[in-house]
């Protein structure tokens, strides 16, 4: 039987590797959080790796993506150097946003990803904004917002998708269901089952599937993307996906119960979908790990030998002409 | 030379950067087909067509930030925010997106956004469609602020602030639609930043923005028969502000008075003050004065209105109160 956005092995293979690349970027995240070396707040998402490269692997030149405040996958699926994003985690000036954004304000402008939003939904409107850009200009590119099942509560989600279906912007909207707003669970803040029929207001496309499936992802991304790029207007995709950490890097996690996160990595892992698909052995599963290990420490001594941004470069970006 | 009104000078500036320039266009309520609420977009939608000239729906959220969106992407959208009270509904967007994405993407983005809104009371609409919100800005780090009093500012500083690579909260008085004044045919930019006196005088400074540099303009002519000589100074441009222009006047006259119609607490007013007393203290010879709305919502009924917010009568007391201080 033919998968749903079933890839060549070597398009596989790659997914893989940036899933497995993200899977140890989040662990070495925690753990330098934990020895005390991160300031700030971080959200790691592991368990949401496949949504991120599936989506990322979708994008053309010059689409351009917003991302959330659990931002590190999608950057670095969308090709934003991991040495870059360790180094805004140190608040350092080679990291991706020069030390002035952190990990939920990532960005990385030249290729595409226009900013984590840390605030739920603030960054959907501008999203709208820069399909419309390209509608303007007829230009074939597309914008595409992340966000999870709880921005779907809040009041940009309703405008900006309102206001993207009744203009036809080419713009896709990526829900991240991981059934949390941060400890809060689906059934406390959403009065529907199917997140599919918020689309249903606007008449706007929607496509689900699963998000643990990064082929499924991939070529439902491809067939979003591809809708609105020919200007059929916009389209909200919905993927069912799981958090398997808490909301933050540090959460005791009272809320839920404490086999669930375990329950999860042993069922619905995305890692090993694709490393069965893929048909890897131990060996070859071990070899790759270890090149990707190397890369995740690599980018923490990169950032650790980083510059440190001079207090006073506070002042400046405050204004374009400042 | 051509006589244009306050409303005009608007519609003058948005028309000639669109017709020069296909990275501007206008959206907002209301704007296309009826021309928006202060009929200031009236006519460009028959120029322009729909796609530069867009009504949206009622939802500012998205309107602000369909503006962002599309600012960052190299357009140089002007939004209409109806009334300025309805700038509450698009705060987040405002303040933490507009103002913030240059800074939080350490210089990578510029957000080159006009948000174009009006309120000022006058007309009675109540305490929902007609206060003043501007100093709210002034206090957002990434905002530029602009409040223009005359047809001839109002035309050259939107041209600026659409030409201008940062979010610019661009507040028109209602009331001033209607005035005019002969302006040239070339529409000369006004740099962002820099004040304008309005009259020299000798004796008092009075900082005024807004309908109040017109009321401090009345005030001014009446106290010239009692023989104090009033020098205004409309800073036009709220942030950055003109300190030079502003410390400067004071040191010459030694008196200040600062007037708005937003309320005098924690005002824009307050701010001057500050300047004022940090910067030019050894000048001073009497405390700074300050005129603004009562510390109430607008009220409805005309005669509460009337007497919340301030006139010339009141900037004319706040003159009297400074030289009356020294026994002048």
């Amino acid at each position: 039987m033919e998968r749903r956005g079933e890839v060549s092995r070597e398009r596989l293979l790659e997914f893989f590797r940036d899933m497995l690349l993200i899977r140890r970027f989040e662990e070495k995240v925690e753990e330098r959080f934990r020895a005390g070396e991160l300031p700030g707040f971080l959200h790691v998402a592991l368990g949401q790796e496949a949504t991120a490269v599936g989506v990322c692997q979708a994008l053309e030149d010059g689409d351009v993506i917003a991302s959330t405040h659990r931002a590190h996958g999608h950057a670095l699926a969308n090709g934003t150097p991991p040495n870059e994003v360790m180094a805004e985690l140190y608040g350092k000036v080679e990291g991706c946003s020069h030390g002035y954004g952190g990990s939920m304000h990532l960005y990385d402008v030249e290729r595409g990803l226009l900013g984590a939003n840390a605030v739920i939904g603030g960054g959907l409107p501008a999203i709208v904004g820069a399909a419309l850009a390209f509608q303007m200009r007829r230009e074939p590119h597309v914008a595409l917002a992340f966000f999870g099942d709880g921005a779907t509560n809040i009041g940009t989600f309703h405008e900006s998708l309102n206001l993207a279906q009744l203009w036809r912007v080419p713009a896709v909207f990526v829900c991240e269901n991981n059934r949390w707003a941060e400890s809060t669970p689906a059934v406390q803040h959403m009065p529907i089952e199917d997140l599919s029929q918020r689309a249903v207001a606007w008449g706007m496309t929607s496509l689900s599937g699963d998000g643990q499936d990064v082929e499924e992802v991939h070529g439902l991304s491809l067939e979003a993307l591809e809708h609105a790029r020919s200007g059929r207007g916009p389209v909200f995709l919905l993927f069912e996906t799981c958090r398997f950490s808490g909301h933050y890097v540090g959460d005791p996690q009272v809320y839920r119960d404490k086999d669930e996160p375990r329950a999860l990595r042993d069922t619905r892992d995305p890692l090993d979908r694709a490393r069965e698909r893929l048909e890897l052995s131990d060996e070859e599963f071990d070899e790759h790990d270890r090149e990707v290990i190397e890369i995740v420490e690599a980018s923490v001594e990169f950032a650790k030998n980083g510059t440190d941004p001079a207090p006073e470069d506070a002042l400046k970006n405050v204004y374009a002409d400042g | 030379m051509a006589e244009l009104s306050y409303r005009e000078a608007v519609r003058d500036a948005l028309s000639r950067a669109m017709r020069e320039d296909d990275r501007v266009f206008v959206m907002g309520e209301d704007i296309a087909e009826m021309g928006g609420s202060m009929g200031v977009t009236q006519g460009m939608l028959a120029e322009f067509g729909p796609e530069r000239v867009r009504n949206t729906p009622i939802a500012e959220m998205a309107i602000v930030g369909t503006g962002i969106g599309a600012a960052m992407q190299g357009m140089r959208p002007v939004v209409e925010v109806m009334y300025e009270d309805f700038l509450t509904l698009a705060m987040e967007q405002i303040v933490n997106q507009a103002a913030k994405h240059r800074y939080m993407s350490g210089g990578q983005l510029t957000v080159p956004l006009t948000l174009r809104t009006q309120g000022g009371a006058g007309w009675s609409p109540g305490a929902q469609h007609a206060q003043q919100v501007e100093a709210w800005f002034v206090h957002v780090p990434g905002l530029k602020v602009v409040f223009a009093s005359t047809p001839t500012d109002v035309r050259g500083l939107l041209w600026s602030a659409i030409y201008d690579d940062n979010p610019v909260v661009f507040f028109e008085h209602r009331t001033l639609y209607g005035i005019k004044e002969d302006v040239p045919d070339e529409l000369e930019p006004i740099p962002i930043g820099r004040a304008r006196v309005h009259r020299r005088g000798e004796d008092v400074t009075v900082v005024a923005t807004g309908r109040l540099v017109h009321e401090a303009l009345t005030a001014a002519e009446q106290a010239e028969q009692e023989g104090v000589s009033v020098e205004v100074v409309d800073p036009r441009t709220l942030q950055p502000l003109d300190e030079e222009a502003i410390v400067d006047s004071v040191k010459k006259t030694n008196r200040c008075v600062v007037a708005h119609e937003a309320v005098t607490r924690m005002g824009f007013g307050a701010e001057v003050a500050a300047l004022v007393q940090h910067q030019a203290f050894d000048w001073l010879d009497a405390p700074i004065e300050r005129v603004g709305s009562k510390f109430a919502p607008l009220p409805f009924a005309p005669i509460m209105e009337e007497w919340v917010v301030p006139h010339a009568d009141d900037v004319l007391a706040a003159i009297r109160r400074t030289v009356q201080r020294d026994g002048n």
